[in-house]
């Protein structure tokens, strides 16, 4: 009978298992980096780049938030969130050694495998540059594998920009290029100002042998995906992760429905072509 | 075990007699009940409550609403009396299965704080006995059919509807008569249930009596049938039961032309037709409670006032509510046109994409609890004689 329990445990796409949280740390004034590590201590889940987990706060609420870690760490969870409301404010407010339920990691990756050979252009708007991170990781830690690293990102404001010292580090790599543009600058900005698409004129694009990925806001990734077709990228080569609400993550709740896809099981990366038609419908 | 080939024609020949269709005078039905109740099920049939035939636990044949018949229109429903004692004799009422394959609120599971971190306590309610349906129509039985598909039929099965699904015995009741808001006929799931049943029956009422017309749809259901005191149906008896179910199909005044109606719908994504119905949608997700396919859920965590035990509860849902497409920053189906068209777009079509078969089984009860009468099967006319077709 007790093991009759484990599997229906095991089997049970609804239950968080138990993890707890090693180390929270301020990223941005609202946005935080947060590292799991199951309770038990046994090995952590792998997860390939691009996957999301549901996250529970004991008697707050779950959500969805994208893995943010390196996938060949696996031995923890690593998320960025940024904090924007009840549930959000109470997974940043964890403290090191409390418990946080997990399920997953869940949806479609980035697709890691089919770049290799080729050059890999990322570009992220705002937190949309938290599930690429891991993408970056992959190439990076397997440089060999992989052509040129082109990062575009931007953010509302230099305040917001996300992982200030890694950006630097991985500017270093060879065969990489990092660009990261803001909104509105202020005094003290020296950098870029601009939206994202501005950035393409500095980028070095080698478009007939790259992969290019886009996470950010809708309105980001219509003008970035045409920006890539204008400089040469072909439909099939473009990768975009979407976003819609989200309660159960295994295609049961309904709400993450997009045009006739589930952003939960079949995203939420897709392949450009797949979902180019319903990016232009206005509340589909 | 292996059979030889003619061993396994003689099987089949004795089951095509063991699965001959039998008469049940209607004085037995109450041995149906009892048949099943003695097997370990727990009967849900249909009763006579606030007005309106609802399903209920049910434990005697006392308690189906003999000789009441439902009056349905748009936005209108009511009960009235029957000239003769029929327990079947409506269409379909406000409910549908899924008050119990797929329950409106479910506990998935509670947790309890523990030392800084928590337990999860697996104690979703699991049925006690199995259930029997007495009564599925066959839109009914299509929409089981439906839900199996959107449920159990991917990657994960839910293991709430699997739960309550998995044994449970359908008895369908072959309609003989149609309500005006009725239009299986034209989504090609009724008025005859073909499959998926343990055990069928047709209520005939004529002058050779009150009588039912049995036939098993499957081995649990050919054993039940033996049980009962039956006569062998005669060529009369089953030429009266094939005319009263065509009677129902006749009798559907409302359709829908289904022909290429996924890019009928995906193409016509802008159409005026919206901002038509839309102006009389209340948006007040009564057609999602009563369509028998609908699943949508949402999920509420809840908590004591210790702070230290949690539940997660899972309830209905509906694309017609503001919350339901919320991501930081606003809905993203904020008009009351998005939501409408989400809803029949994914019923009519992208559930062709998703789940390999129209979301609709034409049961009508959209149309009837519809406070202001929208009607599905009128909507989808209107875009089809005015929108655009293969264009794009």
């Amino acid at each position: 009978m007790a093991a009759l329990a484990t599997i229906l445990e095991k089997t049970d796409p609804m239950l968080p298992q138990p993890y707890v949280v090693r180390q929270v740390g301020k990223e941005t004034p609202d946005t935080f980096g947060l590292t799991l590590e199951p309770e038990d201590g046994a090995s952590g889940t792998a997860f390939r780049p691009g996957q999301f987990s549901m996250l529970w706060v004991f008697g707050v609420g779950e959500l969805p938030i994208s893995i943010s870690g390196d996938p060949s760490d696996s031995g923890r969870l690593v998320y960025t969130v940024r904090s924007v409301g009840k549930a959000t404010n109470a997974l940043v407010s964890r403290e090191v050694g409390d418990g946080i339920g997990v399920r997953g990691p869940y949806g479609t990756g980035w697709p890691v495998e089919e770049a290799r050979g080729r050059d890999v252009i990322i570009v992220a708007g705002g937190i949309g540059l938290a599930p690429l991170r891991p993408v970056i990781y992959e190439v990076l830690n397997n440089r060999k594998d992989y052509g040129r690293l082109v990062l575009l990102y931007g953010a509302r404001s230099p305040r917001d920009v996300l992982y200030r010292k890694e950006l630097a580090a991985w500017a270093r790599h060879r065969e990489t290029q990092v660009l990261t543009t803001v909104d509105y600058g202020g005094l003290s900005w020296k950098g870029h100002v601009g939206v994202v698409t501005t950035l393409f004129k500095y980028a070095r694009l080698q478009p007939a042998r790259s992969v290019a990925m886009l996470c950010g806001p809708e309105i980001m990734m219509r003008f970035v995906t045409r920006e890539l077709e204008v400089h040469g990228l072909s439909r099939d080569n473009i990768y975009v992760s979407m976003e819609r609400n989200m309660k159960c993550a295994v295609g049961f709740c309904g709400h993450c429905q997009y045009g006739p896809h589930f952003i939960c099981k079949d995203g939420p990366v897709f392949p450009y072509e797949r979902i180019r038609p319903l990016l232009e419908k206005y509340e589909l | 075990m292996p059979v030889s080939s003619t061993g396994a024609a003689c099987i089949e020949v004795e089951r095509v007699k063991e699965n001959a269709p039998k008469v049940l005078d209607a004085s037995r039905l109450a041995s149906l009940i009892e048949a099943l109740r003695r097997r370990g099920y727990e009967v849900i049939g249909p009763t006579v409550r606030d007005g309106a035939i609802v399903f209920d636990h049910i434990e005697s044949a006392e308690e189906l609403p003999a000789g009441w018949t439902d009056e349905q229109a748009p936005g209108h429903y009511r009960l009235k009396r029957r000239q003769d004692q029929a327990v079947f004799g409506y269409a379909v009422g406000p409910q549908s299965w899924k008050k119990y394959l797929h329950p409106a609120d479910v506990r998935l599971w509670s947790a309890e704080r523990q030392k800084g971190t928590f337990r999860i306590l697996n104690n979703e309610t699991r049925p006690k006995r199995p259930l029997a349906f007495l009564g599925v129509r066959a839109c009914d039985l299509a929409a089981i059919a439906v839900q199996d598909r959107v449920l159990t039929g991917d990657r994960y099965r839910d293991p709430v509807y699997s739960s309550w699904r998995d044994g449970a015995f359908l008895v369908a009741v072959q309609c003989t008569q149609a309500a005006e808001t009725c239009f299986c006929a034209s989504m090609g799931t009724g008025p005859r249930a073909q499959q998926g049943f343990d055990l069928a029956l047709t209520e005939l009422v004529d002058n050779s009596g009150h009588r039912f017309l049995l036939q098993a749809g499957s081995d649990r259901g050919v054993e039940l049938l033996a049980e009962l005191e039956t006569l062998p149906a005669t060529e009369e008896t089953l030429r009266q039961e094939e005319a009263a179910v065509e009677t129902a199909a006749r009798q559907q005044v409302r359709s829908i032309d289904t022909t290429g109606i996924k890019d009928l719908l995906y193409e016509n994504f802008e159409h005026p037709r919206w901002d038509h119905v839309a102006a009389r949608c209340l948006t007040c997700a009564n057609c999602t409670m009563v369509c028998p396919t609908c699943f949508c859920t949402t999920v509420e965590d809840i908590s004591d006032v210790t702070g230290d035990h949690a539940e997660r509860w899972r309830r209905w849902d509906s694309c017609f509510t503001m919350s339901f497409s919320y991501i930081h920053g606003g809905s993203v189906r904020a008009t009351a046109k998005a939501r409408y068209r989400q809803w029949m777009t994914h019923k009519l079509a992208s559930w062709i994409d998703q789940f390999g078969s129209s979301g609709c089984v034409g049961c009508g009860r959209c149309i009837t609890w519809c406070p202001v009468g929208i009607d599905i099967t009128e909507e989808a006319r209107a875009i089809r004689e005015t929108g655009s077709h293969g264009n794009t």
